[in-house]
């Protein structure tokens, strides 16, 4: 690593910044970790605003183009090229591709973002922070509960949770239809959304409570902490002025690794079936259809390819951030 | 040891009698009629009721619970609702030993390539060799098994005609070759990157530095003492590499038209064939939980510091 001169303002300011955020400047000067960062931004914004970016209405089938490449308006102005082009093709019924795995990003994007914030970072970061701290009976029914969610291969108990919800959850979204002045929710497919969540979530939270539990019980440890019980602070303070912050590295990188492994989870369970139902785009469909017979891949490959490209980024960015994130937040292991 | 061995043998079935209650569970609180399945839509309410009381349906839960598990221990899953009389164990034994087949060759492909590819670049460190591999171990690892395995279909069955493109005869087919490759390339990736890291961490020791002192060739360092020690830590790791194969397996059995056992588990949750989808769920837990078990006895047996704390 090139040896950089530090004057004394720099070492200074240096110093007054935690450990977290100089890990972050360290990030931002890695090509790989911005450029993951960027494509991110690009690929997240794109499913999350879909309603208006799209060219396209993803329903809308336009039968002058079934099953075409890619076409590029290029002569009649920008505004044209945007809502006239079809970046990456067209499937059998005329509709916009590249329309089509924006909206299905944004099942995605929605999905994995729910599950994380409440599997992985809250019920996770919570239990693990509760059975670390507390120890004893707490401790033991929390994590003897993980190892029991733990003990199904993850994807099996998401595949049985996710196939044998759905029924039950529609019926609970129907009676929240007749009892308050929200409609057409059944329509809007929140149903989907809190079916796949649920699966995500069985599974999410209990690396993350593992993880927090065992930085729990190294850092309770230290003088900081008693200290800081020594001088009457209360149990609150102690664990999210003392504790939560210096555990906070290795949550940071096992979130950018299983948002990775969350898409792909929700990708499997929508190309099973079990996951968004149609007519809402989801890209485990779009791939389910483009690739299960030969003959479409030969003839029309955008078709999975489009799809393909969308999964394949966001899976790849959120691996090598993480990996970036594990090497500037923790430079031991590097 | 022998009371490490013990203590984790002790809890084993304890946690396979929450799991199955578990299961049983979120099989019975759903909603769908495994009767209304077997019968269609028109159906005669006497007929149901017999139905029901044939299969034991109308019984208190727990004792269909304790039922069942008294059969399972003793090695009887029950019949199968759907294709009535026929034992589940007959239905699902044969399915299960194929797709075991095809995850032992799908593994074997990760572990002959992953291993000496991570063991190579960790001794890479500070070439580009060593970042470029990794980059590009991550960049096949991201690609979706939907794709992988259609275009390795296209590419070497269409194309070029060097395997037969689907169906299934048996394990020593070069029929297996491409649902294999298309399973293990996964798991090369990530073995690799598990491999470099395990190894980095042994060649930074200083029992290496003294083996290189006293004399013995880089060669032998390698031999006898980083790529053991290397070893320890990725046996936790093949256990679990386990339950990815079973997520990629659902699609590649689909794809390939393999009459394995994730179609048949899919399709068993579907039509309510409790008692198959019991059987499965529990028999790959017990895989699962049993296959985690002997990974930490192997660690703690190679460590003994594991045993302590």
């Amino acid at each position: 690593m090139a040896v950089r001169e530090l004057n004394a303002v720099d070492v200074q300011a240096h110093r007054r910044r935690g450990h977290f955020t100089r890990a972050m400047y360290r990030l931002l000067r890695k090509k790989i970790a911005v450029a993951c960062i960027i494509a991110l931004l690009i690929v997240y914004s794109g499913g999350v605003f879909a309603a208006w970016v799209a060219p396209h209405d993803y329903q809308f089938q336009d039968y002058n183009v079934i099953n075409k490449g890619p076409i590029f308006v290029t002569d009649s102005g920008l505004k044209a090229f945007w809502t006239e082009s079809h970046f990456a093709g067209t499937d059998r019924f005329g509709r916009d591709m590249f329309t089509r795995v924006l909206w299905g990003i944004q099942n995605t994007v929605i999905l994995t973002i729910v599950a994380m914030l409440t599997g992985g970072l809250f019920i996770g970061v919570t239990l693990g922070l509760l059975s670390g701290y507390a120890g004893g009976k707490v401790d033991a029914v929390i994590m003897r509960t993980g190892e029991i969610f733990g003990s199904f291969p993850d994807i099996l108990l998401a595949i049985i949770l996710a196939a044998t919800l759905r029924p039950r959850i529609v019926q609970w979204v129907r009676w929240v239809e007749d009892h308050t002045f929200l409609d057409d929710l059944v329509k809007s497919g929140v149903a989907d959304y809190v079916v796949i969540s649920l699966a995500l979530v069985s599974f999410g939270w209990i690396g993350m409570a593992r993880l927090v539990r065992g930085q729990i019980l190294v850092l309770k440890e230290t003088q900081y902490v008693e200290s800081a019980r020594a001088i009457g602070a209360s149990t609150p303070r102690i664990l999210f002025r003392h504790l939560l912050p210096n555990a906070i590295s290795p949550v940071v990188v096992s979130v950018s690794m299983g948002m990775g492994s969350m898409v792909g989870v929700e990708i499997i369970l929508s190309w099973l079936g079990i996951g968004i139902q149609p007519p809402r785009p989801s890209l485990g469909l779009m791939l389910f259809e483009g690739g299960v017979n030969l003959s479409i891949l030969r003839n029309w490959p955008w078709l999975l390819l489009a799809p393909g490209i969308a999964s394949w980024l966001m899976v790849l960015s959120w691996n090598l951030l993480g990996d970036a994130l594990n090497d500037v937040l923790n430079p031991r292991t590097r | 040891m022998a009371g490490y061995i013990a203590r984790r043998l002790l809890f084993l079935p304890i946690i396979l009698f929450f799991v199955s209650l578990m299961t049983f569970t979120i099989f019975r609180i759903v909603p769908g009629d495994p009767v209304v399945v077997m019968l269609g839509p028109k159906y005669r309410p006497e007929v149901a009721e017999r139905l029901r009381e044939e299969l034991g349906l109308k019984r208190p839960f727990l004792v269909q619970y304790g039922d069942y598990m008294w059969g399972f221990v003793r090695g009887d899953f029950g019949e199968s609702f759907i294709k009535r009389g026929v034992p589940v164990r007959d239905l699902i034994l044969p399915k299960m030993w194929l797709s075991a087949r095809l995850a032992a060759a799908a593994m074997a492909i990760s572990i002959v390539i992953g291993l000496p590819l991570g063991f190579f670049i960790a001794h890479k460190q500070g070439s580009w060799i060593d970042p470029a591999i990794v980059s590009a171990t991550l960049v096949i690892m991201a690609i979706p098994i939907m794709v992988t395995l259609p275009v390795l279909l296209l590419t070497f069955c269409t194309k070029l005609h060097w395997v037969p493109c689907s169906g299934w005869t048996g394990g020593f087919d070069s029929r297996i070759l491409i649902p294999a490759v298309g399973l293990g390339v996964i798991g090369v990736a990530a073995l690799a990157r598990l491999m470099r890291a395990s190894t980095l961490d042994v060649l930074g020791q200083d029992f290496i530095r003294t083996a290189h002192a006293k004399g013995l060739s880089p060669v032998q360092v390698d031999r006898r003492h980083v790529f053991k020690n290397a070893m320890i830590p990725i046996v936790t790791i093949l256990a679990f590499s386990l339950a990815g194969l079973i997520g990629g397996s659902f699609i590649v059995e689909r794809i390939m038209g393999i009459p394995g056992i994730g179609g048949f588990f899919l399709d068993s949750i579907f039509q309510r064939d409790f008692p198959v989808t019991m059987a499965i769920t529990l028999i790959g837990a017990i895989f699962f939980v049993v296959a985690n078990l002997l990974a930490d006895l192997t660690y703690a047996y190679f460590d003994p510091r594991i045993r302590y704390s």
